[in-house]
């Protein structure tokens, strides 16, 4: 059975649901008009038009009923009764004249539909890409921080009820808006005792109504919750089921759910009575509004008094029907449209959320050796030259020219304010921690005064219980956090002056959690080097052990991956992770080793492609093979964000100390 | 033809649940039809007010008729709040006993029964689906009564009142429904498809949440928002076509009406005049007329709801009708003598035996009390074997025997009880610990709780914890680390007190020390409990008395740790791999 896609219940649209509470409305309101009058002012203007035209020739047609009992039907029959001769001409020049008016009116109703939809989906499509780019230019801290499913939600409901506001809500607003006025001056002009006798019983129904909504939206917070209890029950015994089974727990299982079930058909059943009822109580009330104005009318114009007809009072009644159906509209759709503005609240946070900083200005560029003019060395403070190494000094004489071309030799590219000169520094993959601090938040510091040198082509283990700060010490080196306290340098120079798009470039990432893209296999591999040709592809494949199975694959490079490469066993996965990074072919490599239980055999393979990829790089490695760990160059070993113990596998166990411990699973003072 | 029928079959699977709730569920429509009448009868009144009170002059008549208006009025809200009620108790009422069903026979579900839906398509047939159903029942029995009921009886009051002009009526009706028909089928076709290509742009959107940190590694961002915005953009444009289709819907709506209302203006002038029809008759007509296509407006609206929901429900039939294909035998034996269990040229593959073989003629036999090493290559079935003694799944040849009786002739339970595994993919639930460990046995004392900690070594770090045995587990025991995790769930199969203890690979989130202290102290507490451990590491299982090998579904080794080094290959090459001293992967990761 095909996996389902958990669906979100959508949200409805009902009457008595209990409205979000939002923070200024107005403004957000403003916000959403500015963006779809920003981009479609004319158009808006021509769909305003279009909604006033409509109503206008609407109205029309209403108070042509008026003229066609008062100023013809009336007195045809008088003629008629009275034995004269009856032309029907004007009758037929009226109708005419009307028919024009609806014309007008339909028009208009189309014009404003075709329009609103290119309003709407071209809106749509501008937030849904301004999302996405802002969305991809977030922090990490951003994508930690916040729930994956709400983030998910903006783009599915929050979207969605922002498209129904645009769409449907705001049109039918302005569109009952001037209804409803255009009708209160065609009452007024007709009889004004009676128009007060119609907005009383408006005010009545207003009322009534928003007693029951009281009492119904308390009824949805109620559903809601024992909904979510029932929910969570759901999500956990299925889950669960397994267990459930093994432990013979069927009966208790029942008797919970049994339990949660009712609760919730209790608070469904109230919630949704109200609500139901919302609608005969608004509809009598305004049958109601229409005897009161029958009866008045009728006295008013049996008097004769202020020339109040009898077509007047027929055609007052029609007003005063019609004038309870936008009023009704305008309360349900302020409900949709409130909706929408907290969706639309979540939309803009998203929107508003401050993007990676990057104020670095060193960037990598492709270099030639030799020939070129000698760049002035002069180092942009005396702490930068103090730290220049001789070596290194020597090598930024050299002289490496910038290239446009791919030479397959990089250089940051270092511009020196001070001297208003610009120096190459060749890229090597020397890492260096200074003394860092880091926390994920200001109060709860993580990392405390780690020191590291990884020199380049050099292999550095982490080792550590889990929550000792391996991982947030690759997080630092490609700048996915920035440090409260002391230095990272890369090559020598402080990555916070790099380009973070550039830094990372320079640092290949094999992940434990292993992330594919929708898209064939030779896609995802190519993801580290976009222009990459098919041969090289192919060789990243090989030097990874990608390439047997994935030429076993039906459609080999060319099989397609879908949700997260779930056709693929784990190891496999891995092997394309691997093969991405190869691709990339950076100087520094951060590698988290899985923990999963692989079998021993592709657990060999997935490894011996690792040792492959790390060959003459810079590597850290998050470790948890032992053969990784004894062939590393330096062991760092972690304890509570501080580095406890460092040095080489035989170094460490001699010391017998932390390293000891979990290497032999002993305690040293009992291992002797 | 065929989808006809089956939609059939499912409205009966499901209309068999609404038990108690069948007296709503009649009320409702009944409630609905009063209120139509009410409704149709209120513009005859008012029709006759403007006729007889208004233009007769007679203000008494007026009074009595708005009176009798009024009382009329009050009838439709008795029966419309009457209509609300119940159709919210009776669709509450549905969704409670579909949800109620569903869970009772998902309860009796064997393993391979959960396998064919997977927890997550379970969950949104329970929650999802059943809320749909819940609201198009609602839909269904409020509006597709009153819809079509409120469009005939205008239709037949139209008649009564005006056959010439009524039968306009029944031409605009027919046309209108003709052109909305084939307007909304093709328009639903398309926006399927838009709806379709919705759900891949959000699911790319889904797969940059979550793989953010390789975008950012492989400074990606660009290429991705240009991926997106292709996407984006090809979605617009369909959305634009499917949009545009709909587009005309309210104009013919209009027309439609438009046309009438001349129509009748036209006739029913030459009427009055000719005396055979009054001014009155004329403004009820015209108001039947909005009523009639408001009706039908609201139908096509029911239907597209109905077609909906008809996805939903027969998910939720699919889950009802679904029979377990493990139950209880008849006089079934209750009794487990010992821990003995033989394996007699047992073959079993999934999907009720028509998947490839997993295991393919094994015969094994354990002695009661014995411990068992169980080491192989993923997907040599190892879990697939052990599933097979608690009958989790059934054999597709051969016979499973515990304790000398195969085990298809137990009580399910007492063979459950008696055979306790500890699943690879284990859970806990939310809950105390004493909760969760008392799944093993309800009755369990806290000294017992305290003693099966002990052995599976949870005794420390739970007594480390604030709350102690008392501290509340998450739910998915997210509080938890992965090691802790392991050692309760064996803790709580413990409690069974069984007399075989089956670990699925259970602690490979454990050190090498809290493991071997794991199996020191089963070999020491509970020796004659037969005992089948799977595992990666040759550590965990080399001091157990017989280490069974598997490869490729079948036995490729059982012997002693010593034998199987002298003589067995795979043995040895993975024994080798694993070098020193039998460390690797989880020593360094694992948190005491």
């Amino acid at each position: 059975m095909a996996e389902e896609k958990i669906k979100e219940v959508p949200r409805h649209n009902r009457r008595g649901m209990p409205r979000p509470k939002i923070k200024n409305p107005g403004k957000l309101f403003r916000r959403v008009l500015g963006i779809v009058f920003r981009s479609y002012g004319p158009q808006m203007i021509l769909v305003m038009a279009c909604i006033v035209t409509a109503v206008l020739a609407n109205v029309q047609g209403t108070l042509f009923t008026r003229t066609l009992i008062d100023s013809y039907i009336t007195p045809l029959k008088e003629t008629a009764d009275a034995g004269g001769a009856v032309d029907f001409a004007p009758l037929a020049h009226a109708i005419a004249r009307v028919a024009i008016f609806y014309g007008i009116g339909i028009a208009a109703t189309l014009t404003q539909a075709v329009t609103m939809t290119f309003i709407t989906q071209g809106t749509m499509k501008k937030v849904r890409d301004e999302l996405f780019a802002h969305m991809e230019t977030l922090p990490i801290k951003y994508f930690d921080t916040h729930a994956h499913g709400d983030i998910m939600s903006v783009y599915t409901n929050d979207i969605d009820t922002l498209r129904q506001m645009i769409n449907q809500s705001l049109p039918q607003m302005l569109n009952s808006l001037i209804t409803i006025v255009s009708i209160f001056i065609s009452m007024i002009r007709l009889n004004v005792p009676l128009t007060f006798l119609t907005l009383a019983m408006v005010a009545v129904m207003l009322f009534a109504s928003s007693r029951a909504t009281k009492i119904s939206s308390k009824g949805f917070v109620e559903q809601q919750k024992s909904l979510g209890r029932l929910d969570g029950f759901i999500e956990e015994t299925m889950t669960g089921e397994k267990v459930v089974k093994v432990f013979n727990h069927e009966e208790e299982t029942k008797k919970k759910f049994d339990e949660l079930n009712e609760q919730l058909y209790e608070s469904a059943y109230k919630a949704n009575a109200f609500s139901n009822i919302l609608g005969p109580i608004n509809a009598q009330l305004g049958n109601a509004s229409y005897v009161l104005c029958a009866i008045m009318g009728g006295v008013i114009a049996l008097n004769q008094s202020a020339g109040f007809t009898v077509g007047a009072l027929a055609s007052f009644l029609t007003f005063n029907k019609n004038f309870n159906m936008p009023i009704n509209q305008i309360s349900m759709q302020a409900n949709s449209i409130i909706m929408a503005l907290a969706g639309a609240d979540r939309i803009f946070q998203l929107l508003d959320s401050e993007p990676e900083k990057d104020s670095g200005y060193v960037t990598l560029v492709n270099v030639e050796e030799g020939s070129g003019t000698s760049v002035q060395v002069t180092a942009e403070n005396e702490e930068d030259a103090a730290q220049m190494s001789d070596e290194l000094k020597s090598k930024i004489v050299s002289g490496l020219t910038e290239s446009a071309s791919r030479t397959g030799k990089w250089a940051w590219k270092h511009f020196h304010k001070a001297t208003n000169s610009t120096t190459y520094v060749p890229l090597e993959g020397d890492v260096t921690f200074l003394n860092v601090d880091f926390g994920y938040t200001d109060e709860k510091m993580v990392l405390h005064e780690v020191s590291l040198h990884a020199k380049p082509g050099q292999k550095i283990a982490l080792v550590g219980s889990t929550g000792a700060g391996k991982t947030t010490i690759t997080n630092l080196i490609n700048r996915f956090y920035d440090i409260q306290d002391g230095k990272i340098r890369y090559d020598n120079i402080n990555i916070n002056k790099i380009k973070k798009p550039d830094l990372r470039r320079s640092l290949g990432m094999v992940l434990q959690e292993t992330s594919l893209f929708t898209g064939t296999v030779a896609d995802n591999i190519r993801y580290g080097k976009l222009d990459a040709t098919d041969e090289e592809v192919v060789a990243a494949a090989k030097l990874a052990n990608a390439d047997g199975f994935i030429r076993r694959l039906p459609q080999g490079y060319n099989t397609m991956l879908h949700g997260n490469g779930s056709n693929l066993s784990q190891g496999q996965r891995q092997l394309l992770a691997i093969a991405r990074a190869a691709i990339e072919n950076p100087p520094v490599l951060i590698l988290d080793e899985a923990t999963s239980s692989i079998d021993t055999r592709t657990e060999k393979i997935v490894q011996s492609g690792m040792d492959k990829l790390m060959a003459g790089r810079t590597t850290f490695v998050i470790a948890h093979r032992l053969s990784t760990i004894r062939n590393a160059d330096q062991i760092l070993v972690l304890e509570q964000g501080r580095i406890v113990e460092s040095g080489s596998h035989d170094e460490l166990l001699a010391l017998k100390g932390r390293y000891y411990q979990l290497y032999t699973g002993k305690k040293p003072e009992l291992a002797g | 033809m065929v989808i006809k029928m089956k939609k059939t079959s499912t409205v009966q699977t499901l209309g068999k649940y609404l038990g108690e709730f069948k007296l709503p569920s009649i009320l409702t429509p009944l409630f609905m039809v009063g209120e139509v009448i009410c409704e149709m009868v209120i513009p005859v009144l008012m029709g006759f007010i403007v006729d007889k009170g208004i233009y007769g002059g007679d203000l008494q008549y007026i009074t009595h008729t708005g009176i009798k208006m009024l009382l009329v009025a009050l009838c439709g809200l008795a029966c419309g709040i009457g209509g609300g009620f119940f159709g919210a108790k009776a669709s509450a009422g549905l969704a409670k006993n579909l949800r109620g069903a569903m869970n009772d026979n998902i309860q009796t579900y064997s393993f391979s029964n959960i396998d064919r839906f997977s927890a997550s398509s379970l969950v949104t047939r329970l929650t999802t689906d059943v809320t749909n159903i819940q609201n198009a029942y609602q839909m269904i029995l409020r509006m597709a009564v009153r819809a079509p009921m409120s469009m005939i009886i205008a239709m037949v009051m139209s008649f009564l009142l005006n056959p010439r002009i009524a039968s306009i009526y029944l031409y605009a009706v027919i046309g209108l429904g003709i052109v909305l028909f084939f307007m909304m089928r093709s328009a639903s076709r398309y926006f399927q498809k838009v709806f379709e290509k919705y759900d891949g742009l959000n699911e790319s959107v889904q797969e940059n949440v979550s793989a953010i940190r390789v975008v950012k590694a492989f400074v990606r961002e660009d290429h991705e928002i240009s991926k997106f915005q292709k996407a984006s953009n090809n979605i617009y444009l369909m959305f634009i076509k499917a949009e545009l289709k709909v587009a005309g819907n309210m104009p013919i709506m209009m027309s439609t009406v438009y046309i009438c209302i001349l129509l009748i203006s036209w006739l029913g002038a030459h009427m009055i005049v000719s005396g055979s029809l009054t001014t009155g008759t004329l403004m009820s007509l015209l108001t039947y007329c909005m009523n009639i296509l408001v009706s039908l407006m609201m139908l096509s609206m029911v239907f597209i709801m109905i077609s909906m929901s008809a996805a939903s429900a027969e998910r939720i039939a699919e889950v009802i009708n679904e029979k377990p294909d493990i139950v209880n035998p008849e006089n079934p034996v209750m009794e487990i003598k010992d821990g003995s269990i033989e394996f007699q040229n047992v073959w079993f593959s999934y999907n009720k035996g028509s998947g490839e073989p997993v295991l393919k003629d094994i015969n094994l036999s354990i002695r009661s009390g014995e411990s068992i090493g169980i080491i192989g290559p993923t997907g040599s079935s190892k879990s697939s074997l052990v599933s097979l003694i608690s009958r989790l799944y059934d054999v597709t040849q051969g016979s499973v025997l515990v304790g000398g009786v195969d085990v298809r002739q137990y009580d399910l339970t007492r063979l459950r009880d008696g055979v306790s595994v500890v699943l690879q993919k284990n859970v806990l639930f939310s809950g105390t610990i004493y909760d969760n460990l008392r799944w093993g046995d309800k009755n369990a004392s806290e000294e017992e709780c305290r003693k099966a900690c002990r052995l599976a070594c949870a005794d420390e770090f739970i007594e480390k914890m604030p709350d102690g045995y008392n501290t509340y587990i998450e739910q998915g025991g997210t509080n938890v680390s992965g090691g802790q995790k392991q050692r309760l769930c064996i803790a709580r199969a413990l409690l069974k007190k069984p007399k075989v203890l089956i670990l699925d690979d259970s602690t490979s989130a454990c050190d090498t020390a809290t493991d071997a202290k794991i199996r020191r102290a089963f070999r020491e507490d509970i020796p004659d409990t037969t005992k089948l451990i799977i595992a990666q590491r040759i550590s965990s299982v080399q001091d157990c008395d017989r280490i069974l090998i598997l490869n490729d579904g079948e036995v490729a080794g059982f012997d002693t740790h010593e034998n199987l080094i002298k003589n067995n290959s795979i043995y040895r090459e993975i024994y080798e791999s694993q070098t020193g001293l039998g460390n690797d992967a989880a020593d360094f990761d694992s948190k005491n």
